[in-house]
């Protein structure tokens, strides 16, 4: 694949959210969020804790509910019926900051639970398909083992290639390595740095300012629930034009 | 006591396995429903489902199968006392079994339903691979304990003339006039139905731990 194919090609828009709120009973948690993603590009979201970042991504495969404004994921309209709910996270894959991976099921049955019942694979199809992602990111060694007994770097890894095994057309990692000790940070992100080399379209909250200067088309920056801004990242960490970004930029750099 | 009243109280004990199994099995049923209304999310449902648990739970085992036994007598629905009982330890066990496995259901991790739900799983795939094997094993201990609680609880049968274990231990010891011996018997064989259980769910929670030691 030439490198032209797999740049990201905002003409062809994957997530479209214009005007999207969202209210904890009298919390409004999101305000009027206009964001589009396009086919394989990179956004990394970023901002304080409480900024509405995870709601925002929780949102775009609907484990938040949103009471105003659209979403529309590689061409279907969110709504709140069942039915589109379920084909909207048949294409977006999600990775949690707690792996969350099934623990009564071994590596490999994690992966091939959801192609089984939702994509209806047959379990032959299913094993291969699992085998073959748990490859990629390089843990096939541990396929029979059972989530307890692999480090917390290789059941991030597991819950990455379980994502990928339905093969979705968006991921979107929600602080995948706040979880994880110092030394195991590197080969999630190294993971994730492959994911990205080969064209998917990613959503990441993380505070892993590295990744997203290597990695980001574009660095979206929230505050109190809302985008206050966006650019690539070279002028965002250059260049910020907030207070609050200039503010925020401080402090989580000052630490490095 | 002779061989004749020995074997009298095994044919008690027969029926009074054949109680539990039917308890157990249809309560078991029941209980699952029972649980998967408690957390259905219809909040009208969770409340009728509620009522039903505190119906059961609030009154003696004794009573309900009285008001199963007489009461449908009464409203002209005719039971022997077999089908009488087994109804109301059924109903009686589907609602403590409903209650503990809610409270299963709920004790597993949020992010559990996040990741089936991302995965685009639907409900009885949720539940059935993810949410229930997980609640199985954290309600295990309560479950268990329910269940041998409830092979005990088969001697109120005894109540409304069936003759389970513990009434033909009574029969019995009319008869012989040595009510010492014969409930010594009757106690060995409940123990002897019980223990076994209790070892078994202990053998099962170790094989549970063994596969999610870290």
């Amino acid at each position: 694949m030439t490198q032209a194919a797999i740049r990201p090609d905002a003409s062809e828009p994957m997530i479209t959210m214009s005007g999207v709120g969202k209210w904890f009973g009298a919390f409004q948690a999101l305000h009027n969020i206009d964001m589009t993603v396009g086919k394989g590009e990179k956004i990394v979201l970023c901002g304080p804790s409480g900024s509405g970042k995870s709601t925002l991504i929780r949102c775009i495969n609907h484990l938040e509910s949103y009471q105003q404004g659209e979403i529309h994921v590689g061409g279907i309209l969110l709504g709140h019926a069942s039915k589109t709910i379920d084909a909207v996270r048949r294409e977006v894959g999600m990775v949690f900051q707690q792996f969350n991976l099934f623990p009564h099921l071994s590596v490999l049955q994690n992966c091939m639970l959801a192609p089984m019942r939702s994509l209806g694979l047959s379990k032959a199809e299913a094993e291969e398909c699992a085998r073959l992602l748990l490859d990629r990111v390089k843990i096939s060694e541990q396929a029979e083992k059972y989530p307890a007994q692999l480090s917390g770097g290789q059941q991030q890894r597991v819950a990455i290639a379980r994502a990928l095994c339905m093969r979705p057309k968006v991921m979107l990692f929600d602080e995948p390595t706040s979880a994880l000790d110092p030394e195991m940070v590197k080969e999630v992100l190294d993971t994730m740095i492959a994911l990205a080399e080969e064209g998917m379209t990613m959503i990441c909250v993380t505070h892993e300012m590295g990744f997203a200067r290597q990695v980001a088309d574009r660095v979206v920056f929230m505050a109190s629930g809302a985008i206050v801004e966006e650019a690539p990242p070279a002028e965002f960490f250059s260049n910020p034009r907030h207070e609050r970004t200039r503010k925020f930029l401080g402090e989580i750099l000052g630490r490095h | 006591m002779g061989r004749e009243e020995f074997v009298f109280l095994l044919m008690g004990l027969k029926w009074t396995v054949a109680l539990s199994a039917v308890a157990f099995v249809c309560g078991s049923i029941a209980g699952l429903v029972v649980a998967l209304a408690r957390t259905c999310g219809i909040a009208a449902v969770e409340r009728i489902m509620a009522a039903y648990i505190a119906v059961f739970q609030g009154t003696p085992l004794l009573m309900q199968l009285f008001v199963v036994y007489y009461g449908l007598a009464l409203v002209g629905i005719k039971m022997d006392a077999w089908a009488a009982v087994s109804l109301g330890l059924t109903l009686h066990a589907s609602a403590y079994l409903g209650e503990i496995w809610r409270g299963a259901i709920e004790a597993v991790p949020k992010g559990q339903t996040e990741a089936a739900k991302a995965l685009s799983l639907g409900y009885v795939s949720r539940m059935k691979d993810v949410l229930l094997p997980q609640a199985l094993r954290i309600s295990l201990p309560a479950t268990i304990g329910f269940l041998v609680q409830l092979i005990k609880g088969t001697s109120l049968a005894s109540i409304v003339g069936f003759t389970e274990l513990t009434r033909a231990g009574n029969i019995i010891s009319n008869q012989i006039f040595q009510p010492l011996t014969v409930f010594s018997v009757v106690g060995a064989l409940y123990f002897l139905m019980c223990c076994p259980l209790t070892i078994y769910g202990a053998h099962l929670e170790r094989r549970f731990a063994a596969t999610s030691r870290s």
